[in-house]
């Protein structure tokens, strides 16, 4: 049970960063290529119908985290106390910069709305990538297993470590570059005319980028936190993993060079997909790990919800899941293709 | 100040920010069905102009309420660890569902409710509407049955390492706390709407603008109104009250500031509690009519403070009382507003009596003061649980968050939230002020996206 609930969640996360994944990698590349106002709101359009869905996989995620796991979530997000507070504040910006840059037309309302977006969407992706590289590296647990972390200490990666060191920043970096790859094809497959071109043009120059910081996090994750390996060293197939992480990235040049911009979008889901499988096969069966003595460890077993809960919560569950894919079918259905220059039209 | 406290006002003000607009968005989603079957059914343009205005305030809105309810769920881990952790398996529940039943079914019809009428046929378009009020009530249910469970813990046991477990799924969903309190609710969801409306239709006819509009504002507002804010004493608030008085007794008498048990114990009307002598400085009272409401006689005995051990007793019965009491106070004058005006309406001499418009116009604030008072009361009247009998407020917070943390973050959250409000009223007001007629295409489709 306690297995089901761990790939439960790690899939409901992993789908908020593909989905909601693209919507933030549109605002990272906002500023950049979108250079006139139509080209801003076709980006906007492109995105409009299906942000605040894709961030339902956020709430509905935590949610269910909340509820298998209660301990991690007590001890996680109130270890992570300000940092989290600063998400939150950042979703919050965010989502006013899409939603009222245009109830009124001036110039410098758009502007104040399209820099709360862009600097929004560029912090968050910094701040999920070093979030993660944190469960990863593991953080000072007490014996009752709660914690808390200063922003930062020394920089480096110890018994005592700060929510910023070496490790997590490449996590922050990690997470900036693929989105902002995610976003560019997701842009550039949705539009046409100049703004398709730059976006196209900014995921190949940044793909060289991404595969450097990849292996970069990759051999960084065995040296921070050792352990990740042992899984992989048990059950050999989990190299199946990396692997596909790496067939993923010269999928995305590939296709991306041919113009066949759907499959090199589906790469970077895959791309992004199992760079978060490949983490949680690494920290399995531990959710958050101590960086002071594996005893104090959060693992699955000491966080895990009661049986029965479990058990009736795997129905609604299911059924939820079902239906939650059933409106994205629709939603993704009736805005397919790509969206219109003149406004009113497209969505 | 020490920590306990600033994360309760820290979650105080940020439910209560956040629970300004989903009031109004809930009741709201509800008149908006109303208004776009009327539309179908009469055909009538006006109608669907008003349904198009309505649905424009209810975007604004609903955007407010999405943004400032994401912490709500963030701080159940960040401010109230040590209760999450105890109570996840229980709470969480609801929680999740929430996420997965409601949000998802929200944001995939919102958009197509705000933006999609022209993609869709006209029933087609009525059946998002009625998605969106349905994903918005099933939210609200959501969380009243996480709020009903602290109240009024149902379905558990407690695991041998202290934890709570859920015993029975239904046992939890329905709860009879959550019915009651959830029939409470959603009635005062929809006052706030109805006086909104009014209001909006009184001002109109007041300006002498988009008079035609005024008057549907006006005739869906007042009836809406005259139906909830009867409901909202009767049978709901009574119901609940009487729920109270049974199972948080010790709240029920700091709520009526009945510090001592009596027999026919009266119902004060005003006046001021005294904690220190333990009496109610001038009241005002009418001697047996507590019991009456509470146990249908005049002549039972109601309990008061002094049945229950001092550390047990609410912890600020003066806000406790005064809360009840507006709340009370204003849930009588919205009845008597709605059925004067009812009255006139049907006389049809509602939309030139000025004497009336005027009081219509201006008590539109009074039901958010209403319903956050009320969910005060609720909530002071909890005290010292967080979770009732339970576990003791002092007990659920973060133990690792200092105070000054936590100061900076309410800090955080009051200045952010005083740019949403800024924001919201400029919004709002250009909406009321363009009014509900159609206008040449303005800016279409421009208007980018869902929430």
């Amino acid at each position: 049970m306690g297995a089901i609930w761990f790939w439960i969640v790690a899939a409901m996360l992993a789908t908020y960063v593909v989905f909601d994944g693209f919507d933030i990698g549109a605002g990272i590349i906002y500023l950049l290529v979108a250079r006139s106002d139509e080209d801003r709101q076709m980006i906007l359009r492109s995105i409009g119908p299906v942000w605040d869905g894709n961030e339902v996989w956020l709430l509905a995620g935590g949610g269910t985290l909340y509820f298998a796991f209660p301990l991690l979530y007590a001890s996680a997000f109130s270890g992570f106390y300000l940092p989290l507070m600063i998400v939150l504040w950042l979703l919050v910006l965010r989502a006013l910069g899409i939603e009222l840059r245009t109830h009124i037309d001036m110039r410098v309302w758009r502007g104040f709305f399209d820099a709360c977006f862009a600097v929004a969407s560029i912090l968050l992706a910094i701040f999920y990538g070093a979030a993660l590289a944190n469960v990863i590296r593991g953080v000072p647990l007490g014996e009752d297993g709660f914690f808390f972390l200063p922003l930062w200490t020394d920089w480096l990666v110890g018994p005592n470590p700060g929510i910023l060191d070496w490790y997590t920043v490449i996590g922050g970096v990690v997470a900036l570059v693929a989105l902002t790859v995610h976003g560019s094809l997701y842009v550039a497959l949705k539009t046409e005319g100049g703004l398709h071109e730059r976006a196209v043009r900014l995921a190949r120059g940044l793909w060289p980028v991404l595969v450097a910081i990849t292996m970069v996090s990759l051999v960084a994750t065995a040296v921070a936190r050792p352990s990740t390996l042992e899984n992989y060293m048990r059950y050999p197939v989990a190299f199946a993993i990396p692997a596909v992480v790496i067939a993923s990235l010269a999928g995305l040049i590939w296709f991306c060079r041919g113009e066949q911009l759907k499959t090199a979008f589906l790469c970077s889901c895959a791309y992004l997909v199992f760079m978060m499988v490949g983490a949680a096969a690494g920290v399995y069966p531990t959710l958050l790990a101590s960086s002071t003595d594996p005893a104090r460890d959060i693992t699955i077993a000491r966080a895990l919800s009661g049986q029965y809960a479990l058990s009736v919560g795997l129905i609604w569950w299911t059924l939820g899941t079902v239906i939650a894919i059933g409106y994205f079918v629709f939603v993704y259905r009736m805005f397919a293709g790509k969206v219109s220059t003149t406004p009113g039209h497209g969505h | 100040m020490d920590a306990l406290v600033l994360h309760r006002i820290q979650f105080a003000f940020t439910v209560s920010f956040h629970y300004l607009f989903p009031q109004l968005t809930m009741g709201l989603a509800l008149l908006i069905v109303v208004l776009k079957t009327l539309a179908l059914k009469k055909n009538d343009e006006v109608y669907h102009d008003s349904a198009r205005f309505w649905a424009r305030i209810f975007g604004v809105n609903f955007l407010i309420g999405v943004v400032t309810g994401i912490p709500m769920e963030f701080q159940f881990g960040t401010n109230w660890s040590q209760f999450s952790r105890v109570a996840g398996g229980v709470i969480g529940q609801p929680l999740a569902m929430e996420g997965m039943f409601s949000f998802f079914l929200e944001s995939a019809f919102l958009g197509l409710f705000l933006f999609g009428e022209k993609r869709l046929s006209k029933w087609g378009h009525w059946w998002a509407a009625f998605l969106v009020f349905a994903g918005s009530w099933l939210s609200g249910f959501f969380i009243i049955v996480t709020d009903a469970w602290m109240q009024h813990p149902v379905a558990y046991t407690l695991s041998p390492d202290g934890h709570f477990e859920l015993t029975s799924f239904f046992g939890l969903l329905l709860n009879p706390w959550a019915l009651l309190q959830y029939a409470h609710n959603m009635s005062g969801a929809v006052v706030t709407a109805a006086f909104v409306m009014a209001a909006t239709g009184a001002f109109y006819l007041l300006e002498d603008r988009f008079v035609e509009y005024g008057r549907v504002f006006l005739r869906v507002g007042v009836t809406a109104g005259l139906i909830f804010t009867v409901l909202q004493i009767f049978p709901t608030g009574d119901l609940q009250g009487k729920y109270v008085a049974k199972h948080q007794p010790a709240s029920m008498a700091g709520m009526e500031g009945l510090f001592k048990s009596e027999v026919g114990a009266p119902i004060v009307l005003m006046g001021q509690p005294n904690v220190a002598t333990q009496t109610i400085d001038n009241p005002i009272a009418v001697n047996g009519v507590l019991s009456f409401l509470i146990y249908g006689t005049t002549r039972d005995e109601v309990k008061g403070l002094d049945q229950f051990p001092k550390e047990n007793w609410p912890t600020n019965i003066p806000l406790l009382y005064y809360c009840y009491h507006i709340m009370a106070g204003l849930g009588t004058w919205f009845v008597l507003l709605m059925t004067v005006s009812a009255v006139l309406l049907w006389r049809g001499r509602l939309f030139n009596t000025t004497w009336a418009l005027w009081p219509l116009m201006l008590s539109f604030p009074l039901p958010y003061i209403a319903n956050i008072a009320g969910w005060v009361t609720a909530e002071i009247g909890r005290q010292p649980w967080l979770v009732y009998g339970l576990l003791r407020t002092e007990n659920g917070s973060s133990k690792y968050v200092s105070a000054g943390n936590t100061l900076f973050t309410l800090l955080g959250f009051m200045g952010l939230y005083a740019v949403l409000s800024v924001l919201f009223i400029l919004l709002v007001y250009r909406e009321i002020d363009k009014g509900p007629k159609p206008g040449p295409e303005v800016e279409s489709g421009t208007l980018v996206s869902a929430a």
